[in-house]
């Protein structure tokens, strides 16, 4: 196992398992609820504006009508080397002790120059203020902040659920098991094609999953050491 | 050919005519590039106001003419200070008239790409804290970023350059101090720092120079390598390049080159200098604009076959939009005005005229900044994952503000010219008396500061 041995603290990680995954985008939806993620509008998704911290690859092999599609949710990765990371002038994007890639919006200028050198785009820039279409503007999330304009954005793992699973876990005295955290992307996936929990931990789900020989990592050639492991398909 | 020195008067006269009397065609340039400065400032105003939003970026292409804008000036730059620097220490006697334009040329020019980084940013109000500033949290700066070591090149390069432009004012500072009245006196006498051309401040002036043409030079070469280490520094195709510091200083020196082609020219006709800036100047600069052309054809030749041997699909996905892609008109548009007009425009001795040089200098303004863009844009419009590839168009807005660092130069370089002299007099004096020195030697530029041609 290539995670880092030296925090005491869980280590975060997600299994994306694309046998179960459907591309329903429920994950999506949910993340964009949970997340207060700002809705953009057409005119400007179409230039390339949307913000999802998760979305659906698809993906087509060969011709019509022999056509086998693929789908993969993708989400920050959370790599333990983040590329992301080393470029940012002012450490607005930082790594955790429990391996989260954090990013702190209130210490961003907003210079893109992580967006510019994340493999997975996986990176979103305010263009500009946010807005919410009624009825999402009754809806926001009081647990997560809003992004001003001009600061970038990410998946944070549900930093919000981790905290309060990690509470529980500390009021109760023991450690976090699976179960206490669930991002609002694995709460909703209708196929259970999505886990997340302590890859420290040998008795947790990811851990074991991780194992398997379909386990792989998305662009494992750059040496990023993601925390997102997919379980191939296994037709 | 023996030069025939014309009067201290002459010269005095002929060189701060600009200061006293700029003519016409000088209000007529100022006037154009204010309008065009006023119309930046407009579309800087409402970019301010709403956002970069509207801006043509996008994901997956973030950075675009903003970026372009930054390493197209920074490029230009290099003309003043390193050639000048480079002419003076390898003592190359044709300098003379041409020091002064090179040197005003990379102060402004910087000033102007030092702008980018800032204006840029989703909240240029926080720029400073890229800084590193005294503050009660204990924040630093983060020193691994290259954004940071721009920073930290930039203004030293900036501040170098003012010295460098500064030092050898000084003599003229002081003949302007003894020529005008009132408050321009008072204005000169302050900058001229009480020069009175003693034998002991000769000395220290030429050994304050000397040293600092030396010292500039590796300042500048880090200052390009540093902004090329922004890409190249990163993960992604095409930017993760280990030739993309002397391939951006070369590509500098040679926007550089050609930028200080232009502005002499200018000058030449505007304040009808032509006894000063002559035929032999553009000659030898065109030969230098040669040279840096075959050596930026190398480089992108080095750069593209290696790319293309080695087949990686992501380079590839880059490699492609530029040769025969969406940005495949730009990429060639390129190669024809940096290399395949002008290096045989400038390799034939009866087109390397002043009409000649000037010619291909403007091809190579052009072709250098789109070959920024292209660096830039193809690269982040095709990331790893193919789902996500994006295009770039840009908006008015950017537009403008590219239009307007090009008015914004051309004030400032204008305004330049009104309060000091374009060509350095007491230089210029003074490579007679290094002729007279050696007249028993064969003459080794010969024409230089002959009476006319």
């Amino acid at each position: 196992m290539t995670e880092e041995a030296k925090s005491k603290k869980p280590q975060w990680a997600m299994v994306i398992d694309l046998d179960r995954c459907t591309g329903c985008e429920a994950c999506v939806v949910a993340c964009r609820v949970e997340n207060n993620i700002p809705t953009v509008g057409p005119e400007e998704a179409a230039k390339g504006r949307s913000i999802n911290w998760i979305r659906v690859e698809r993906y087509f092999e060969g011709e019509y009508p022999d056509v086998k599609v693929k789908f993969m949710p993708v989400l920050c990765q959370h790599c333990e080397e983040a590329p992301c990371e080393p470029v940012c002038p002012v450490y607005a994007t930082y790594h955790t002790d429990e391996g989260l890639n954090a990013q702190v919006y209130n210490r961003c200028v907003g210079t893109r120059y992580c967006a510019n050198n994340c493999p997975y785009t996986v990176r979103f820039f305010n263009f500009f203020d946010p807005v919410w279409d009624a009825p999402l503007d009754k809806a926001l999330n009081p647990e997560v902040s809003v992004r001003t304009r001009g600061v970038m954005e990410k998946c944070t793992f549900c930093i919000q659920r981790i905290r309060k699973g990690e509470e529980k876990a500390k009021d109760e005295g023991r450690e976090v098991r699976d179960g206490d955290v669930v991002p609002a992307c694995v709460q909703t996936c209708q196929t259970k094609a999505m886990y997340f929990g302590n890859i420290a931990d040998p008795a947790s789900e990811v851990a074991r999953l991780a194992k398997s020989n379909r386990a792989t990592r998305l662009l494992e050639e750059l040496g990023t050491k993601p925390r997102v492991i997919y379980l191939n398909k296994g037709d | 050919m023996r030069s025939i020195r014309p009067t201290n008067a002459k010269i005095n006269a002929d060189l701060l005519r600009p200061v006293n009397k700029p003519g016409r065609g000088w209000y007529a340039t100022v006037t154009v590039s204010v309008l065009v400065v006023l119309a930046a400032a407009g579309a800087l105003t409402y970019q301010f106001s709403r956002g970069l939003g509207v801006w043509g970026i996008n994901r997956p292409v973030f950075w675009a003419l903003d970026i372009t804008n930054f390493v197209f000036w920074i490029g230009i730059s290099h003309a003043g200070t390193l050639i000048s620097a480079i002419l003076r220490v390898t003592g190359a006697e044709w300098r003379r008239p041409i020091t002064r334009c090179a040197e005003a040329i990379t102060v402004f020019a910087l000033m102007i790409g030092a702008m980018f980084p800032i204006i840029h940013l989703g909240r240029p109000w926080f720029f400073y804290w890229l800084v590193p500033y005294p503050n009660e949290r204990g924040l630093w700066p983060n020193f691994r970023s290259p954004l940071a070591w721009d920073f930290f090149a930039i203004s030293t390069y900036l501040l170098g350059s003012i010295i460098y432009l500064y030092l050898p004012l000084i003599p003229d500072l002081a003949l302007l101090r003894d020529k005008s009245r009132g408050l321009w006196r008072r204005f000169y006498g302050t900058l001229s720092l009480g020069w009175r051309g003693t034998e002991l401040q000769w000395d220290r002036l030429e050994r304050a120079v000397r040293v600092m043409a030396v010292v500039i030079i590796p300042v500048a070469v880090s200052v390009h390598t540093i902004v090329s280490w922004d890409f190249a520094m990163t993960i992604r195709p095409m930017w993760h390049s280990t030739m993309f510091g002397p391939y951006f200083v070369a590509g500098a020196i040679f926007s550089g080159i050609a930028a200080l082609i232009i502005a002499m020219a200018v000058v030449r006709r505007v304040f009808h200098l032509e006894d000063y800036l002559r035929a032999i100047h553009f000659n030898n600069l065109g030969l230098l604009l040669l040279t840096m052309s075959l050596i930026w054809f190398y480089f992108t030749f080095g750069e593209y076959l290696t790319a293309w041997y080695g087949n990686e699909p992501g380079e590839m996905a880059v490699f492609r939009s530029k040769m025969s892609g969406a940005f495949s008109p730009l990429f060639w548009g390129t190669i024809v005005c940096c290399f395949a007009v002008p290096a045989p425009l400038l390799a034939f001795k009866r087109f390397r005229t002043i009409k000649g040089t000037t010619i291909a200098s403007a091809l190579v303004i052009i072709g250098m900044w789109f070959e920024r863009f292209l660096i830039i844009v193809p690269t982040l419009a095709h990331p790893k994952l193919t789902f996500n590839w994006g295009t770039y168009r840009p908006t008015w807005v950017e537009m403008t503000l590219t239009a307007g660092t090009f008015g914004y130069f051309v004030l400032l370089y204008a305004i330049f010219t009104r309060i000091f002299p374009i060509i350095a007099v007491w230089e210029y004096k003074e490579g007679f008396s290094w002729q007279a020195e050696h007249e028993d030697l064969p003459s080794l530029n010969e024409p230089v500061v002959a009476s006319g041609d």
